[in-house]
C-alpha cells in the first residue's frame, strides 16, 4: 500500500469540539493513506484519562453544559459517529496516540489514570519535533 | 477475487472515508469493493483517497442522491 506522507497533530485543548476536530482530521488523513501521530498535552491529556474522552466542555457557547448537550443532540440527529468510536477507528487504522510525559508530571497524572491500551508511547517535545520535521501536515489544536 | 459491498448510507464525515479505508486494509489483491452511500462530499473524496492509495477506480454511479463507487485493489499492491 502506498503511504502518502505523514500528519502530526498536537492536541493541547481538551474542549469537546476541538478533540472532535482532531479525530476527524486524524481519521481523514489515515483514510487518505497518511501516517498520523497525535500528541496529547495539557488539557488534551485530560481526554486520555479513563472515562474522560467525551467529557470536555465546548470551546464556545458551553453554557454550563447546556450548549454541549444541544450540540451532542444535534450530532446524534445528524448521525455523527461518537468520539469513542472515532478513537477506535483511529487506532484500528494505525494512528498513533502519544501522551506528553511533562504534562503528566505537572498535573500529577499517572499511567494508571490513562487509557494505556490506546497510547502508543509516552514522550516529550523532542519526539514531536523529530516527527513534525518529517511530516507534511502539522497542526496545533 | 472477491466482491465486497460496504454500505455507508446515512453516514456522514468522516465515516464513509474511514469505512472505505478499513475495507481496503483487509482486502486482497484483485478484490473489488463496492461502496454505497449518500453523503455528497464523500462521493468526491473517496475517489481522492483511491488515487492517494494507488487503487483503481472502476466507476461511479449515481441515482438521485445515492451513489455507488467501485474500487479494485491492484494485484501488485
Amino acid at each position: 500500500m502506498i503511504l502518502t506522507g505523514k500528519a502530526t497533530l498536537i492536541v493541547q485543548s481538551g474542549d469537546h469540539d476541538k478533540v472532535y476536530s482532531a479525530f476527524i482530521i486524524g481519521n481523514g488523513a489515515l483514510s487518505m493513506g497518511m501516517e498520523v501521530s497525535m500528541y496529547f498535552t495539557f488539557w488534551g491529556l485530560e481526554r486520555l484519562k479513563k472515562g474522560k474522552l467525551d467529557k470536555g466542555p465546548l470551546s464556545k457557547m458551553n453554557f454550563l453544559g447546556l450548549g454541549k448537550w444541544m450540540m451532542k443532540r444535534k450530532m446524534n440527529q445528524s448521525n455523527v459517529r461518537d468520539l469513542e468510536n472515532m478513537m477506535e477507528d483511529f487506532v484500528e487504522l494505525g494512528g498513533k496516540i502519544l501522551a506528553c510525559d511533562m504534562t503528566m508530571e505537572i498535573m500529577g497524572v499517572e499511567k494508571k489514570d490513562l487509557r494505556d491500551e490506546v497510547i502508543s508511547d509516552y514522550c516529550a517535545v523532542g519526539t514531536y519535533i523529530k516527527e513534525a520535521k518529517e511530516s507534511d501536515i502539522t497542526l496545533f489544536i | 477475487m472477491v466482491e465486497r459491498k460496504i454500505n455507508v448510507s446515512g453516514e456522514t464525515c468522516p465515516v464513509p472515508l474511514v469505512e472505505t479505508r478499513k475495507a481496503v486494509r483487509t482486502a486482497e489483491p484483485g478484490d473489488v469493493l463496492i461502496i454505497q452511500g449518500d453523503h455528497p462530499p464523500s462521493k468526491e473524496e473517496i475517489p481522492m483517497a483511491v488515487d492517494a492509495l494507488g487503487l483503481e477506480l472502476l466507476g461511479i454511479e449515481e441515482d438521485g442522491k445515492n451513489w455507488t463507487i467501485r474500487i479494485k485493489i491492484p494485484s501488485e499492491v
